[in-house]
Protein backbone atom coordinates (compact mmCIF):
# COMPACT_ATOMS: atom_id res chain seq x y z
CA UNK A 1 0.00 0.00 0.00
CA UNK A 2 1.06 3.57 -0.35
CA UNK A 3 0.50 6.35 1.64
CA UNK A 4 -0.14 10.38 0.83
CA UNK A 5 0.98 12.57 3.43
CA UNK A 6 -2.07 15.28 2.77
CA UNK A 7 -1.02 19.09 3.99
CA UNK A 8 -3.47 21.41 5.36
CA UNK A 9 -3.00 24.73 7.06
CA UNK A 10 -6.29 25.76 9.09
CA UNK A 11 -8.37 23.12 7.17
CA UNK A 12 -7.43 24.41 4.15
CA UNK A 13 -5.32 21.60 1.32
CA UNK A 14 -2.70 22.40 0.03
CA UNK A 15 -3.01 22.57 -3.59
CA UNK A 16 0.57 20.28 -3.85
CA UNK A 17 -1.64 17.12 -1.67
CA UNK A 18 -3.48 17.09 -4.72
CA UNK A 19 -0.33 16.44 -7.75
CA UNK A 20 1.02 14.17 -4.91
CA UNK A 21 -2.01 11.76 -4.75
CA UNK A 22 -1.95 12.21 -9.01
CA UNK A 23 2.12 11.00 -8.94
CA UNK A 24 1.16 8.31 -6.35
CA UNK A 25 -1.89 7.02 -8.45
CA UNK A 26 0.56 6.83 -11.61
CA UNK A 27 3.00 4.58 -9.04
CA UNK A 28 0.56 2.69 -7.15
CA UNK A 29 -0.78 1.40 -11.08
CA UNK A 30 -4.00 -0.09 -8.87
CA UNK A 31 -2.54 -0.86 -6.34
CA UNK A 32 -3.73 0.27 -3.01
CA UNK A 33 -3.58 3.90 -1.97
CA UNK A 34 -4.63 5.64 0.96
CA UNK A 35 -4.29 9.49 2.25
CA UNK A 36 -3.29 10.68 5.53
CA UNK A 37 -4.05 13.54 6.82
CA UNK A 38 -2.77 14.99 10.40
CA UNK A 39 -4.16 17.91 11.64
CA UNK A 40 -6.81 18.53 14.11
CA UNK A 41 -10.78 19.01 13.46
CA UNK A 42 -9.60 18.33 9.30
CA UNK A 43 -13.54 16.40 8.67
CA UNK A 44 -14.03 19.07 5.88
CA UNK A 45 -10.66 18.52 4.34
CA UNK A 46 -10.57 15.04 4.44
CA UNK A 47 -14.16 14.74 3.21
CA UNK A 48 -12.75 16.83 0.26
CA UNK A 49 -9.75 13.94 -0.14
CA UNK A 50 -12.58 11.60 -0.66
CA UNK A 51 -13.24 12.54 -3.72
CA UNK A 52 -10.05 10.84 -4.80
CA UNK A 53 -9.76 7.61 -6.48
CA UNK A 54 -8.00 6.04 -3.31
CA UNK A 55 -9.17 3.22 -0.70
CA UNK A 56 -9.42 5.23 1.81
CA UNK A 57 -8.97 8.63 3.92
CA UNK A 58 -7.28 8.50 7.01
CA UNK A 59 -7.40 11.58 9.70
CA UNK A 60 -4.59 11.50 12.02
CA UNK A 61 -6.54 13.88 14.81
CA UNK A 62 -4.86 15.08 18.04
CA UNK A 63 -5.39 18.11 19.46
CA UNK A 64 -1.44 18.89 20.05
CA UNK A 65 -0.92 18.74 16.24
CA UNK A 66 -3.70 21.38 15.66
CA UNK A 67 -0.75 24.15 14.53
CA UNK A 68 2.30 22.47 12.83
CA UNK A 69 5.35 21.75 14.04
CA UNK A 70 8.07 19.10 13.57
CA UNK A 71 8.14 17.40 16.93
CA UNK A 72 4.30 17.38 16.64
CA UNK A 73 4.20 15.75 13.41
CA UNK A 74 7.04 13.54 13.88
CA UNK A 75 5.12 11.89 16.42
CA UNK A 76 1.86 11.62 15.12
CA UNK A 77 3.20 10.51 11.88
CA UNK A 78 5.54 7.35 13.38
CA UNK A 79 2.52 5.73 15.04
CA UNK A 80 0.15 6.32 12.27
CA UNK A 81 2.73 4.93 9.83
CA UNK A 82 3.16 1.72 12.57
CA UNK A 83 -0.30 0.91 12.24
CA UNK A 84 -1.28 1.94 8.40
CA UNK A 85 2.15 -0.24 7.78
CA UNK A 86 2.77 1.25 3.90
CA UNK A 87 5.10 0.09 1.45
CA UNK A 88 6.12 3.55 0.33
CA UNK A 89 5.42 7.15 1.90
CA UNK A 90 4.88 9.68 -0.67
CA UNK A 91 4.47 13.28 0.48
CA UNK A 92 4.39 17.18 -1.64
CA UNK A 93 7.96 18.64 -1.42
CA UNK A 94 6.36 21.68 0.45
CA UNK A 95 8.35 23.61 2.80
CA UNK A 96 6.73 21.54 5.54
CA UNK A 97 7.35 18.38 3.91
CA UNK A 98 11.15 19.42 4.09
CA UNK A 99 10.43 20.77 8.01
CA UNK A 100 9.90 17.16 9.35
CA UNK A 101 10.12 14.42 6.95
CA UNK A 102 13.97 14.13 6.78
CA UNK A 103 13.19 14.05 10.88
CA UNK A 104 10.49 11.04 10.50
CA UNK A 105 12.30 9.62 8.26
CA UNK A 106 15.36 9.38 10.60
CA UNK A 107 13.47 8.48 13.61
CA UNK A 108 12.35 5.44 11.85
CA UNK A 109 16.23 5.09 10.08
CA UNK A 110 14.33 5.00 6.48
CA UNK A 111 15.15 6.28 3.51
CA UNK A 112 13.94 9.95 1.96
CA UNK A 113 14.25 10.67 -1.47
CA UNK A 114 13.30 13.82 -1.77
CA UNK A 115 12.54 16.80 -5.16
CA UNK A 116 11.27 13.49 -7.24
CA UNK A 117 9.73 14.09 -10.60
CA UNK A 118 9.09 10.71 -11.84
CA UNK A 119 9.84 7.13 -11.59
CA UNK A 120 11.14 4.08 -13.29
CA UNK A 121 11.93 0.48 -13.57
CA UNK A 122 15.25 -0.58 -12.28
CA UNK A 123 15.48 -4.21 -12.45
CA UNK A 124 13.51 -5.04 -9.76
CA UNK A 125 13.63 -2.04 -7.88
CA UNK A 126 12.09 1.37 -8.08
CA UNK A 127 14.19 4.19 -9.52
CA UNK A 128 13.24 7.58 -8.61
CA UNK A 129 14.15 10.30 -10.98
CA UNK A 130 15.43 14.04 -8.80
CA UNK A 131 17.77 16.93 -10.28
CA UNK A 132 21.29 17.07 -9.06
CA UNK A 133 24.08 19.86 -9.35
CA UNK A 134 21.67 22.75 -9.64
CA UNK A 135 19.25 20.98 -12.70
CA UNK A 136 22.38 20.29 -14.22
CA UNK A 137 21.91 16.51 -13.83
CA UNK A 138 19.64 13.98 -13.07
CA UNK A 139 19.67 11.35 -11.48
CA UNK A 140 18.04 7.73 -10.51
CA UNK A 141 18.09 6.77 -7.01
CA UNK A 142 17.01 3.66 -5.42
CA UNK A 143 16.54 4.38 -1.58
CA UNK A 144 17.95 1.22 0.10
CA UNK A 145 17.42 -0.49 3.68
CA UNK A 146 13.95 -1.97 4.44
CA UNK A 147 10.38 -0.32 3.78
CA UNK A 148 8.87 2.18 3.99
CA UNK A 149 10.87 4.40 2.21
CA UNK A 150 9.86 7.91 1.92
CA UNK A 151 9.88 10.38 -1.10
CA UNK A 152 8.82 13.47 -1.68
CA UNK A 153 7.45 14.53 -5.05
CA UNK A 154 8.31 18.39 -6.41
CA UNK A 155 5.92 20.50 -6.60
CA UNK A 156 4.86 21.06 -10.12
CA UNK A 157 6.13 17.81 -10.78
CA UNK A 158 2.69 16.04 -11.14
CA UNK A 159 -0.50 17.71 -12.91
CA UNK A 160 -3.37 18.20 -9.73
CA UNK A 161 -6.25 17.69 -12.70
CA UNK A 162 -4.96 14.65 -13.37
CA UNK A 163 -6.05 12.90 -9.95
CA UNK A 164 -8.03 10.56 -10.94
CA UNK A 165 -11.72 10.92 -9.02
CA UNK A 166 -13.43 7.79 -7.38
CA UNK A 167 -16.90 6.81 -9.14
CA UNK A 168 -18.56 7.13 -5.40
CA UNK A 169 -16.53 9.16 -2.55
CA UNK A 170 -14.02 6.75 -0.41
CA UNK A 171 -14.37 5.81 3.33
CA UNK A 172 -13.28 8.58 6.01
CA UNK A 173 -11.76 7.14 9.02
CA UNK A 174 -10.27 8.87 12.14
CA UNK A 175 -7.20 7.60 13.61
CA UNK A 176 -6.43 9.09 17.13
CA UNK A 177 -2.82 9.10 17.80
CA UNK A 178 -1.65 9.94 21.55
CA UNK A 179 1.18 13.06 21.14
CA UNK A 180 2.51 14.63 24.30
CA UNK A 181 1.93 18.16 23.76
CA UNK A 182 4.66 19.34 26.44
CA UNK A 183 7.31 17.27 24.78
CA UNK A 184 7.06 19.64 21.24
CA UNK A 185 9.56 22.21 21.74
CA UNK A 186 8.82 24.42 19.36
CA UNK A 187 6.00 27.18 19.74
CA UNK A 188 5.10 28.78 16.75
CA UNK A 189 3.45 32.02 15.96
CA UNK A 190 0.39 32.84 13.16
CA UNK A 191 2.10 32.93 10.30
CA UNK A 192 2.33 36.47 8.21
CA UNK A 193 3.14 38.10 5.37
CA UNK A 194 5.59 40.97 4.98
CA UNK A 195 5.18 43.07 2.39
CA UNK A 196 2.03 44.16 1.46
CA UNK A 197 2.36 42.35 -2.19
CA UNK A 198 2.32 45.79 -3.73
CA UNK A 199 3.30 43.55 -7.09
CA UNK A 200 1.01 40.77 -8.25
CA UNK A 201 3.26 39.47 -10.59
CA UNK A 202 0.54 36.48 -10.82
CA UNK A 203 -1.20 38.89 -12.92
CA UNK A 204 1.73 40.41 -15.11
CA UNK A 205 1.02 38.96 -19.20
CA UNK A 206 5.08 40.06 -19.88
CA UNK A 207 7.47 39.44 -17.14
CA UNK A 208 11.27 39.92 -17.79
CA UNK A 209 13.46 38.07 -14.94
CA UNK A 210 16.70 38.46 -14.21
CA UNK A 211 19.40 36.06 -12.75
CA UNK A 212 23.01 35.93 -11.75
CA UNK A 213 23.88 36.67 -15.56
CA UNK A 214 23.36 40.56 -14.96
CA UNK A 215 26.14 40.68 -12.91
CA UNK A 216 25.64 44.12 -11.00
CA UNK A 217 23.10 45.99 -10.21
CA UNK A 218 24.35 48.71 -12.60
CA UNK A 219 23.35 46.82 -15.23
CA UNK A 220 19.81 46.74 -14.44
CA UNK A 221 18.75 49.02 -16.51
CA UNK A 222 19.57 47.00 -19.44
CA UNK A 223 16.82 44.58 -18.05
CA UNK A 224 14.49 47.05 -17.65
CA UNK A 225 14.68 48.76 -20.83
CA UNK A 226 13.57 45.07 -22.41
CA UNK A 227 10.72 45.14 -19.68
CA UNK A 228 9.63 48.38 -21.04
CA UNK A 229 9.57 47.51 -24.60
CA UNK A 230 7.83 44.53 -23.69
CA UNK A 231 5.09 46.46 -21.53
CA UNK A 232 6.43 43.39 -19.02
CA UNK A 233 7.27 43.13 -15.30
CA UNK A 234 10.81 43.02 -13.83
CA UNK A 235 11.37 40.21 -11.88
CA UNK A 236 14.16 37.76 -11.07
CA UNK A 237 15.67 34.78 -9.42
CA UNK A 238 16.49 34.64 -5.70
CA UNK A 239 19.87 35.67 -5.61
CA UNK A 240 19.25 39.67 -7.23
CA UNK A 241 16.67 39.72 -4.55
CA UNK A 242 18.60 39.00 -1.66
CA UNK A 243 21.42 41.37 -2.92
CA UNK A 244 18.65 43.82 -2.81
CA UNK A 245 19.25 44.86 -6.36
CA UNK A 246 15.14 44.10 -6.75
CA UNK A 247 13.01 43.92 -3.82
CA UNK A 248 12.02 40.65 -2.60
CA UNK A 249 8.26 40.51 -3.82
CA UNK A 250 9.83 40.42 -7.19
CA UNK A 251 10.88 37.57 -6.65
CA UNK A 252 10.09 34.29 -8.59
CA UNK A 253 10.24 30.67 -7.39
CA UNK A 254 9.32 28.37 -4.60
CA UNK A 255 9.66 31.34 -2.17
CA UNK A 256 8.76 34.01 -4.12
CA UNK A 257 5.93 34.28 -6.31
CA UNK A 258 4.89 31.53 -9.16
CA UNK A 259 3.71 33.20 -12.20
CA UNK A 260 2.02 31.78 -15.35
CA UNK A 261 2.14 34.86 -17.91
CA UNK A 262 1.60 35.05 -21.70
CA UNK A 263 5.32 35.59 -22.41
CA UNK A 264 8.63 34.96 -19.90
CA UNK A 265 11.70 36.37 -20.45
CA UNK A 266 14.81 34.83 -18.49
CA UNK A 267 17.86 37.10 -18.87
CA UNK A 268 21.20 35.27 -17.18
CA UNK A 269 19.17 32.52 -15.31
CA UNK A 270 20.34 29.37 -14.96
CA UNK A 271 17.10 27.06 -14.09
CA UNK A 272 17.73 25.86 -10.92
CA UNK A 273 14.63 23.97 -9.73
CA UNK A 274 13.67 26.56 -7.03
CA UNK A 275 13.54 29.13 -9.58
CA UNK A 276 11.84 26.98 -12.38
CA UNK A 277 8.98 25.33 -9.89
CA UNK A 278 7.69 29.21 -10.17
CA UNK A 279 7.47 29.82 -14.09
CA UNK A 280 7.22 26.46 -16.01
CA UNK A 281 3.47 27.38 -16.59
CA UNK A 282 4.51 30.55 -18.66
CA UNK A 283 2.81 30.53 -21.90
CA UNK A 284 6.22 31.03 -23.78
CA UNK A 285 9.26 31.10 -22.50
CA UNK A 286 12.48 33.09 -23.85
CA UNK A 287 15.79 32.27 -22.38
CA UNK A 288 19.17 34.21 -23.19
CA UNK A 289 21.81 32.56 -21.17
CA UNK A 290 25.92 32.73 -22.30
CA UNK A 291 25.99 28.97 -20.90
CA UNK A 292 24.25 26.59 -23.83
CA UNK A 293 23.89 23.49 -21.68
CA UNK A 294 22.07 25.96 -18.89
CA UNK A 295 19.13 24.09 -17.72
CA UNK A 296 16.66 27.11 -18.20
CA UNK A 297 16.73 25.96 -21.76
CA UNK A 298 15.31 22.77 -21.01
CA UNK A 299 12.05 24.74 -19.99
CA UNK A 300 12.54 27.36 -23.06
CA UNK A 301 10.67 27.38 -25.50
CA UNK A 302 13.13 29.83 -27.63
CA UNK A 303 16.59 29.85 -26.71
CA UNK A 304 19.57 32.15 -27.44
CA UNK A 305 23.01 31.26 -25.89
CA UNK A 306 25.22 34.48 -25.89
CA UNK A 307 25.95 37.52 -24.32
CA UNK A 308 22.94 39.20 -23.05
CA UNK A 309 24.68 42.46 -22.50
CA UNK A 310 24.99 42.23 -26.66
CA UNK A 311 21.20 40.48 -26.99
CA UNK A 312 18.88 42.23 -25.04
CA UNK A 313 19.48 45.47 -26.54
CA UNK A 314 19.57 44.34 -30.37
CA UNK A 315 15.96 42.84 -28.88
CA UNK A 316 14.73 46.42 -27.22
CA UNK A 317 15.91 48.12 -30.80
CA UNK A 318 14.27 45.36 -33.04
CA UNK A 319 10.73 45.48 -31.15
CA UNK A 320 11.16 49.58 -31.50
CA UNK A 321 11.12 48.89 -35.29
CA UNK B 1 27.75 30.78 23.14
CA UNK B 2 29.50 27.72 21.34
CA UNK B 3 28.26 27.34 17.81
CA UNK B 4 29.00 25.61 15.38
CA UNK B 5 28.46 25.55 11.21
CA UNK B 6 28.35 22.99 8.94
CA UNK B 7 29.58 23.55 5.48
CA UNK B 8 29.91 21.48 2.28
CA UNK B 9 32.37 22.20 -0.52
CA UNK B 10 30.10 21.63 -3.76
CA UNK B 11 31.37 21.89 -7.58
CA UNK B 12 31.42 25.86 -8.90
CA UNK B 13 28.26 27.39 -10.18
CA UNK B 14 30.42 27.45 -13.68
CA UNK B 15 31.32 23.91 -13.31
CA UNK B 16 30.31 21.85 -16.19
CA UNK B 17 29.77 18.51 -15.08
CA UNK B 18 31.43 15.52 -16.45
CA UNK B 19 30.22 12.02 -15.60
CA UNK B 20 32.75 9.05 -14.02
CA UNK B 21 33.24 5.87 -16.14
CA UNK B 22 30.04 3.94 -14.88
CA UNK B 23 27.70 6.86 -15.08
CA UNK B 24 26.70 7.12 -11.44
CA UNK B 25 28.66 9.84 -10.26
CA UNK B 26 30.77 13.05 -11.41
CA UNK B 27 34.60 13.01 -12.10
CA UNK B 28 35.20 14.32 -9.03
CA UNK B 29 38.74 14.99 -9.78
CA UNK B 30 38.09 17.08 -12.96
CA UNK B 31 35.68 19.49 -10.93
CA UNK B 32 36.55 23.14 -8.93
CA UNK B 33 35.20 23.70 -5.68
CA UNK B 34 33.51 26.33 -3.36
CA UNK B 35 31.56 26.46 -0.61
CA UNK B 36 28.03 25.85 -0.64
CA UNK B 37 26.20 29.33 -1.01
CA UNK B 38 23.55 28.85 1.58
CA UNK B 39 26.44 27.19 3.87
CA UNK B 40 28.32 30.34 3.39
CA UNK B 41 25.24 32.60 4.95
CA UNK B 42 25.10 30.17 7.87
CA UNK B 43 28.65 31.15 8.81
CA UNK B 44 27.93 34.49 8.09
CA UNK B 45 25.04 34.52 10.73
CA UNK B 46 27.11 32.14 12.94
CA UNK B 47 30.23 34.94 13.10
CA UNK B 48 27.23 37.39 13.70
CA UNK B 49 26.05 35.56 17.12
CA UNK B 50 29.73 35.43 18.03
CA UNK B 51 29.63 38.57 17.99
CA UNK B 52 26.46 39.51 19.53
CA UNK B 53 26.89 36.85 22.49
CA UNK B 54 30.29 35.86 22.52
CA UNK B 55 31.86 32.43 22.55
CA UNK B 56 33.22 30.36 19.68
CA UNK B 57 32.59 29.39 15.91
CA UNK B 58 33.22 26.16 14.92
CA UNK B 59 32.98 24.73 11.49
CA UNK B 60 32.33 21.09 10.87
CA UNK B 61 32.48 19.48 7.17
CA UNK B 62 32.57 15.84 6.22
CA UNK B 63 34.40 14.80 3.03
CA UNK B 64 37.66 13.89 1.47
CA UNK B 65 41.16 15.84 1.71
CA UNK B 66 39.87 18.46 -0.46
CA UNK B 67 37.48 19.96 1.74
CA UNK B 68 40.45 21.36 3.82
CA UNK B 69 39.58 24.50 1.01
CA UNK B 70 36.60 25.88 2.14
CA UNK B 71 37.81 24.60 5.85
CA UNK B 72 40.49 27.16 5.53
CA UNK B 73 38.02 30.00 4.16
CA UNK B 74 35.77 29.67 6.75
CA UNK B 75 38.64 29.95 9.43
CA UNK B 76 39.51 32.69 7.23
CA UNK B 77 36.17 34.55 7.15
CA UNK B 78 36.71 34.33 11.48
CA UNK B 79 35.88 30.82 12.53
CA UNK B 80 37.64 29.98 15.40
CA UNK B 81 38.51 25.93 14.56
CA UNK B 82 37.45 23.38 12.43
CA UNK B 83 36.71 19.74 12.62
CA UNK B 84 36.97 17.51 9.41
CA UNK B 85 35.42 14.19 9.13
CA UNK B 86 37.70 13.10 6.18
CA UNK B 87 36.97 10.00 4.34
CA UNK B 88 37.77 9.64 0.60
CA UNK B 89 34.88 7.94 -0.11
CA UNK B 90 32.06 10.76 1.21
CA UNK B 91 32.42 12.62 -1.76
CA UNK B 92 28.80 11.22 -2.94
CA UNK B 93 27.41 10.69 0.58
CA UNK B 94 23.69 10.79 1.10
CA UNK B 95 22.32 13.59 3.78
CA UNK B 96 21.88 10.66 6.00
CA UNK B 97 25.53 9.31 5.96
CA UNK B 98 26.90 13.07 6.22
CA UNK B 99 24.54 14.09 9.22
CA UNK B 100 25.52 10.50 10.89
CA UNK B 101 29.20 11.54 10.77
CA UNK B 102 29.01 14.98 11.79
CA UNK B 103 26.82 13.47 14.20
CA UNK B 104 29.38 11.83 15.71
CA UNK B 105 31.90 14.30 15.69
CA UNK B 106 30.29 17.00 17.09
CA UNK B 107 28.11 15.66 20.12
CA UNK B 108 30.61 15.37 22.45
CA UNK B 109 31.14 19.31 22.00
CA UNK B 110 28.28 20.39 23.85
CA UNK B 111 27.16 23.26 21.42
CA UNK B 112 24.55 25.46 22.34
CA UNK B 113 23.25 26.28 18.20
CA UNK B 114 24.23 24.34 14.91
CA UNK B 115 23.63 25.81 12.13
CA UNK B 116 23.79 25.01 8.53
CA UNK B 117 22.45 25.75 4.74
CA UNK B 118 19.10 24.84 3.95
CA UNK B 119 20.03 22.51 1.31
CA UNK B 120 23.59 21.96 -0.56
CA UNK B 121 24.20 23.05 -4.22
CA UNK B 122 25.59 19.66 -5.36
CA UNK B 123 22.65 16.79 -4.34
CA UNK B 124 20.28 19.25 -3.03
CA UNK B 125 19.05 16.42 -0.41
CA UNK B 126 17.62 19.66 1.90
CA UNK B 127 17.81 16.78 4.85
CA UNK B 128 21.42 16.97 6.23
CA UNK B 129 20.52 19.80 9.07
CA UNK B 130 16.99 17.83 10.17
CA UNK B 131 18.64 14.59 9.96
CA UNK B 132 21.71 15.97 12.58
CA UNK B 133 19.08 17.54 14.83
CA UNK B 134 17.56 14.19 15.21
CA UNK B 135 20.50 12.40 15.70
CA UNK B 136 21.96 15.26 18.02
CA UNK B 137 18.42 14.95 20.27
CA UNK B 138 17.96 18.74 18.87
CA UNK B 139 14.65 20.76 18.15
CA UNK B 140 15.12 22.13 14.96
CA UNK B 141 13.59 24.42 12.25
CA UNK B 142 14.21 25.01 8.68
CA UNK B 143 14.72 27.82 5.96
CA UNK B 144 15.59 30.45 8.48
CA UNK B 145 15.38 34.31 7.82
CA UNK B 146 16.45 35.88 11.49
CA UNK B 147 18.27 34.32 14.53
CA UNK B 148 16.98 35.94 17.75
CA UNK B 149 19.31 33.92 20.83
CA UNK B 150 18.79 34.62 24.22
CA UNK B 151 21.82 32.38 25.57
CA UNK B 152 21.41 32.93 28.90
CA UNK B 153 17.69 32.30 28.98
CA UNK B 154 18.74 29.42 27.40
CA UNK B 155 15.87 30.34 24.17
CA UNK B 156 15.69 30.68 20.77
CA UNK B 157 13.16 33.16 17.96
CA UNK B 158 13.70 32.34 14.61
CA UNK B 159 11.82 33.43 11.84
CA UNK B 160 10.89 30.42 9.39
CA UNK B 161 10.14 31.32 5.66
CA UNK B 162 7.21 29.64 4.69
CA UNK B 163 6.42 29.36 0.57
CA UNK B 164 4.47 32.46 -1.22
CA UNK B 165 5.93 35.40 0.63
CA UNK B 166 4.58 33.96 4.00
CA UNK B 167 6.28 34.00 7.14
CA UNK B 168 6.34 32.60 10.89
CA UNK B 169 8.14 33.50 14.27
CA UNK B 170 8.77 29.67 16.05
CA UNK B 171 10.46 30.28 20.01
CA UNK B 172 12.25 26.85 20.75
CA UNK B 173 15.12 26.19 23.75
CA UNK B 174 18.51 25.95 22.63
CA UNK B 175 20.85 23.74 22.04
CA UNK B 176 18.82 23.77 18.82
CA UNK B 177 19.85 23.06 15.21
CA UNK B 178 18.55 25.89 12.66
CA UNK B 179 18.73 25.64 8.33
CA UNK B 180 19.70 28.66 6.74
CA UNK B 181 18.06 30.69 3.66
CA UNK B 182 20.43 32.18 1.48
CA UNK B 183 19.47 35.93 1.97
CA UNK B 184 19.44 36.11 5.56
CA UNK B 185 22.35 38.76 5.83
CA UNK B 186 25.37 40.03 3.93
CA UNK B 187 28.72 37.81 3.61
CA UNK B 188 31.66 39.33 4.68
CA UNK B 189 34.76 38.20 2.53
CA UNK B 190 38.21 37.23 4.37
CA UNK B 191 40.86 39.60 4.86
CA UNK B 192 44.36 38.86 4.34
CA UNK B 193 44.71 39.46 7.97
CA UNK B 194 41.95 36.90 8.43
CA UNK B 195 43.98 34.37 5.74
CA UNK B 196 47.40 34.45 8.00
CA UNK B 197 45.52 34.02 10.81
CA UNK B 198 43.38 31.22 9.64
CA UNK B 199 47.39 29.39 8.93
CA UNK B 200 47.31 28.89 12.86
CA UNK B 201 43.64 27.72 13.62
CA UNK B 202 43.21 23.93 14.23
CA UNK B 203 41.80 21.75 12.24
CA UNK B 204 40.99 18.60 14.02
CA UNK B 205 40.66 15.40 11.73
CA UNK B 206 38.65 12.80 12.46
CA UNK B 207 37.79 9.19 10.60
CA UNK B 208 33.96 9.29 9.84
CA UNK B 209 31.22 6.43 11.93
CA UNK B 210 30.38 3.75 9.37
CA UNK B 211 26.89 3.99 8.52
CA UNK B 212 24.80 2.38 5.94
CA UNK B 213 24.23 4.49 2.51
CA UNK B 214 20.46 5.38 2.14
CA UNK B 215 20.18 6.24 -1.55
CA UNK B 216 22.27 4.08 -4.26
CA UNK B 217 22.41 6.82 -8.18
CA UNK B 218 21.88 3.89 -10.33
CA UNK B 219 22.33 6.34 -13.08
CA UNK B 220 23.12 10.10 -13.64
CA UNK B 221 22.78 11.89 -16.50
CA UNK B 222 22.31 15.08 -18.63
CA UNK B 223 18.65 15.87 -18.10
CA UNK B 224 16.54 15.25 -21.41
CA UNK B 225 15.02 17.78 -22.80
CA UNK B 226 11.02 18.06 -21.90
CA UNK B 227 9.93 20.80 -24.31
CA UNK B 228 11.30 21.17 -27.67
CA UNK B 229 13.27 24.37 -27.46
CA UNK B 230 14.20 26.01 -30.64
CA UNK B 231 17.75 27.39 -29.91
CA UNK B 232 18.03 30.84 -32.16
CA UNK B 233 21.55 30.56 -33.34
CA UNK B 234 23.60 34.06 -35.25
CA UNK B 235 24.93 37.21 -34.30
CA UNK B 236 23.09 39.45 -31.72
CA UNK B 237 21.15 41.78 -34.54
CA UNK B 238 20.18 38.93 -36.34
CA UNK B 239 19.04 36.45 -33.44
CA UNK B 240 17.20 39.08 -31.78
CA UNK B 241 15.45 39.77 -35.24
CA UNK B 242 14.65 36.21 -35.54
CA UNK B 243 13.36 35.64 -32.03
CA UNK B 244 11.05 38.76 -32.57
CA UNK B 245 9.57 37.38 -35.81
CA UNK B 246 8.96 34.03 -34.09
CA UNK B 247 7.38 35.44 -30.69
CA UNK B 248 5.18 37.68 -33.66
CA UNK B 249 3.97 35.01 -36.16
CA UNK B 250 4.31 31.03 -34.16
CA UNK B 251 3.92 32.47 -30.74
CA UNK B 252 2.30 35.77 -30.61
CA UNK B 253 3.30 36.55 -27.64
CA UNK B 254 3.94 40.18 -28.23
Amino acid sequence: MILVIAEQRNGKLNRATWETIAGAQQLAAGADLVVALPGSGVGEAAAELAAAQVKEVVTIESSAIESYTPDGYTAALQQAIAALSPSLVVLPHTYQTRDFAPKLAARMERALVTDVTGFKAAGADTAFVRPMFQGKLTADVVPQGPAPHFVTFQIGAFRADQAAKGAAPAPVRAMSVTVDGSAIRQKPEAPFQEARQAVDLSQAERIVAVGRGIKGQEHMAVAQKLADALGAELAASRPICDAGWLPMERQIGSSGQTVAPKLYVALGISGAIQHVVGMKGSRTIVAVNKDADAPIFEVADYGIAGDLFEIVPAIVAELAK
Amino acid sequence: MKIAVCIKQVPTREWQPRLNDDKTWIREADASYEMNEPDAYALEEGLRLKEKHGGEVVVCSVGPARVAQVVREALARGADRAIHVEDEGLGSADAFVIAEALGAAMKDEQFDIVLTGLQSDDQGFAQTGVVLAERLAMPHATIIMEVQADPSGGALRVKRELEGGWFQWVAMPLPAVLTIQSGINQLRYATLKGIMAAKKKEIRKVAAASSAARQKIVSLYVPEKGKKTQMIAGGAAEAARELVRRLRDEARAL
